[in-house]
């Protein structure tokens, strides 16, 4: 809430600084009295458990890459130095790989509250479209870095993914050239691959904060989806929130914890352990788990469509499945956020959840028999959902009656207060007008 | 508005069936789906051999050539191998306390000298880690110094041998991948180094769910073992079996491969009274594999149990934490 700031410094030194850089007070506003809404559940601790996962990330990467060489000659060699004789080489590296999975398991998990919750609704558009925006930047650096350790399906599913490129008309096989750095998977690849791994995460690093501040502006959601009214509908963020983050956190470290140290090798594919060999192609090309689903609708398109072509098709219903999620916030025409209290949309959420998950599994599956039909199935039902169900169920659905406000719900009706009269709320005015359902 | 849903759900699924026909009807001729694309090639196939699609098929072990593509044709789809599962065993090295037996790889090191090596490099493996089969100093140089080793230029701009010394690779058999295929039949003998953890013959949905809780990381070992005990059986009467390969129903790339059975029973000589039996053999290579893989294996376990107390025990304390902070805040 960019509210005003209730900071007052307890010395000199902090108010001597905080006349010339307000660091203290951007983080005494931002992470001790920020107000959040009472009613958080743990799917709201996801936010917090990415942001370590980043920073394990940046932390475990940089130590990796004092050790790697970025050679089609010596790369695969440097892992296994990594692994075998580098202090805590398999350590780091087992983090890394897994820690990869898990902010992907992490950020899903984000998603997927996003939508439940209809955290993506007015006035949160940007704040929404800068976390689509962190998403792609994310599969870019995990498909690069998986190519590093230049295993045979860092090479093809380099090889695969890059090609992507090349049916769009025009520009693609430039496009595809320029990724390369030439005109196959080689050695130029791997060495701009490696460069562009070590940049995005900071990119990355630079748009969550951009996402921070534009969820400090307007506040989080909550599981009732009416906006905050009155201080008596928020805690303040230490202790409460630090703790229940914190909780979530070391949760989520401990499932981690098991599959770097007992299960390392679950989610990657044995294929990896044998160096590349641009000479012999693999049985079946799958990228890493979290790429599935939209591997099988890249696949799920195996006709033409008048001038477009099966390929093309392919790369754009791949892109197209991101794409969409960009107007999501336009898409939904229901004045109601919360999904807790739209019995039908309920239904179609867990349906697409479902949906998800079965396009996951089809795109581990070699492209036969039955498999693409039910990749085509899946992938209309997604595009369904976004285009068609989402804006016309707004549209006739009957919600359940809302409550007045947060402490209402938590409190019940005579505690809580009816109507935005609580002297806190600063970022709460009329904006909230869509909640007053 | 409640009659709302099933409408919707029906127009639902009648888009998606009406493309799912249109698809059908216009790509190529799709085999039969489901179980008859899999027909079982061998009486002892598991029940659910759609179970088994390849997703893993590893490379290396180059399949007898052509080979894949008849059975392919034989049965209009893309077989399923394995055609039969590796069998789970009993490892040393499994679940949370797993450690390796070292007398196990000692007799690995031993079967891998004397008759895998032959045809098998190994080439991340420096003599310096065998101090982790329980060897001394002493007894690594030594072992090492058995070994002929290349080197140089010299002053002079010579290569030349000389004797081994711990901070060697393992020498490989062959100059080049080159000779190491012109001496096999055309197959590049794969290097052991990550053998174990580059083979995995998966069992699809539902048992890698089992697996997280399972703990199974051991399909490596289980394959390697199933494979070198896999040989001597019968083709079945539909499977031709290339010249110059070997049927062996567990391989994971076709139905028979280009290595011929590599060992019988007493070809090694055991010094600790283990039987000297091709399945003893194979499972103490196996697990040798296994340590050449992954040397830091029970450094990882133990530092996980470690790690696993730390992060449970602070769980619950910051636990107690966050149930008195949230006492008196109703949410």
């Amino acid at each position: 809430m960019a509210g005003h700031s209730t900071y007052v410094p307890s010395n000199g030194v902090m108010r001597w600084l905080d006349a010339r850089l307000p660091l203290p007070r951007m983080v005494y506003d931002s992470f001790v009295a920020y107000p959040v809404p009472r009613n958080l559940n743990y799917a709201y601790t996801f936010g917090g458990i990415l942001a370590l996962f980043l920073g394990l990330q940046i932390l475990t990467g940089v130590v990796l890459a004092m050790h790697y060489a970025a050679s089609t000659e010596l790369a695969f060699q440097s892992v296994e130095r990594i692994m075998r004789d580098v202090n805590w080489g398999w350590m780091l590296r087992y983090m890394h790989a897994n820690g990869a999975s898990f902010f992907f398991i992490a950020v899903y998990c984000h998603i997927f509250r996003g939508l439940y919750y209809g955290s993506y609704k007015q006035p949160r558009e940007i704040l929404w479209i800068l976390g689509v925006i962190i998403f792609l930047l994310m599969m870019g650096t995990a498909f690069m870095g998986y190519v590093l350790p230049w295993g045979q399906m860092s090479f093809w599913g380099a090889t695969v993914i890059t090609g992507l490129f090349s049916p769009i008309p025009v520009v693609g096989p430039a496009i595809q050239t320029l990724l390369l750095g030439g005109f196959a998977v080689d050695n130029a690849t791997l060495n701009r691959f490696f460069a562009l791994h070590y940049l995005l995460p900071f990119m990355i690093a630079g748009v969550v904060i951009l996402h921070v501040w534009a969820l400090h502006v307007t506040g989080q959601t909550n599981p009732t989806g009416v906006e905050v009214k009155s201080s008596k509908d928020t805690v303040p963020f230490t202790p409460h929130a630090t703790v229940k983050d914190g909780l979530a956190m070391i949760v989520f470290l401990a499932v981690f914890a098991y599959f770097v140290f007992y299960m390392p090798n679950f989610l990657g594919h044995p294929d990896n352990y044998v160096p590349a060999n641009p000479l012999q192609t693999p049985a079946h090309i799958v990228p890493e788990w979290y790429f599935l689903p939209f591997y099988a609708m890249l696949r799920a398109i195996t006709f033409d469509i008048g001038p477009i072509d099966s390929k093309l098709g392919g790369v754009l219903v791949m892109f197209g499945s991101i794409i969409v999620l960009f107007f999501l916030p336009w898409l939904d025409t229901s004045r109601v956020r919360s999904t807790a209290f739209r019995p039908i949309y309920k239904i179609f959420f867990w349906i697409l959840v479902a949906d998800t998950i079965m396009l996951g599994w089809l795109g581990s599956k070699p492209p036969e028999g039955i498999y693409p039909a039910l990749s085509l199935i899946g992938a209309i039902y997604y595009f369904a959902h976004f285009l068609i169900i989402l804006p016309v169920l707004g549209l006739i659905e009957t919600p359940r009656k809302l409550p007045n406000s947060i402490s209402e719900a938590v409190l019940g009706p005579d505690r809580g207060i009816g109507t935005g009269t609580g002297k806190g709320a600063p970022a709460a005015p009329a904006a909230s007008a869509p909640s007053q359902h | 508005m409640r009659h709302l849903l099933p409408a919707l759900l029906l127009a639902g699924s009648l888009l998606t069936t009406g493309a799912a026909l249109a698809q059908e009807a216009g790509a190529p001729p799709a085999p039969a789906p489901a179980a008859p694309a899999a027909a079982p090639t061998a009486p002892e196939t598991p029940p659910a051999p759609e179970a088994a699609a390849g997703e893993q098929h590893a490379e290396g072990e180059p399949m007898a050539p052509g080979a894949h593509d008849e059975a392919a044709d034989e049965h209009g789809g893309t077989p399923h191998y394995p055609l039969i599962k590796p069998a789970e065993l009993d490892w040393s090295f499994a679940g949370p306390f797993g450690h390796y037996d070292l007398g196990q790889l000692q007799r690995g090191l031993k079967v891998y000298r004397e008759v895998c090596s032959a045809c098998h490099s190994m080439n991340l493996v420096s003599f310096r880690n065998l101090e982790d089969l329980g060897y001394s100093d002493e007894q690594v140089r030594s072992f090492a110094a058995e070994f002929q080793v290349e080197d140089g230029p010299s002053a002079s701009g010579e290569m030349f041998m000389r004797p081994g010394i711990p901070s060697d690779r393992f020498p490989s058999p062959f100059p080049n991948p080159e000779a190491a295929a012109a001496a096999n039949n055309g197959a590049v003998p794969p290097d052991f180094s990550l053998l174990a953890k580059a083979r995995f013959a998966t069992q699809g949905f539902p048992k890698f769910v089992f697996d997280i809780f399972t703990q199974y990381a051991e399909g490596g070992p289980d394959y390697i073992h199933a494979l070198l005990t896999g040989y001597g059986q019968e083709p079945p009467a539909h499977i031709t079996v290339q010249p110059g390969t070997y049927y062996n129903p567990y391989f994971m790339n076709g139905p028979a491969l280009a290595m011929a059975p590599p060992i019988m029973d007493d070809q090694v000589e055991y010094t600790d009274g283990t039987p000297q039996t091709v399945d003893q053999y194979s499972r103490d290579v196996a697990a040798f594999m296994m340590w050449a893989a992954e040397p830091h294996l029970p450094e990882r376990k133990a530092t996980g149990m470690i790690v696993m107390i730390f992060l449970i025990g602070f769980a619950i304390m910051v636990g107690i934490v966050k149930r008195r902070v949230w006492a008196d805040t109703p949410h």
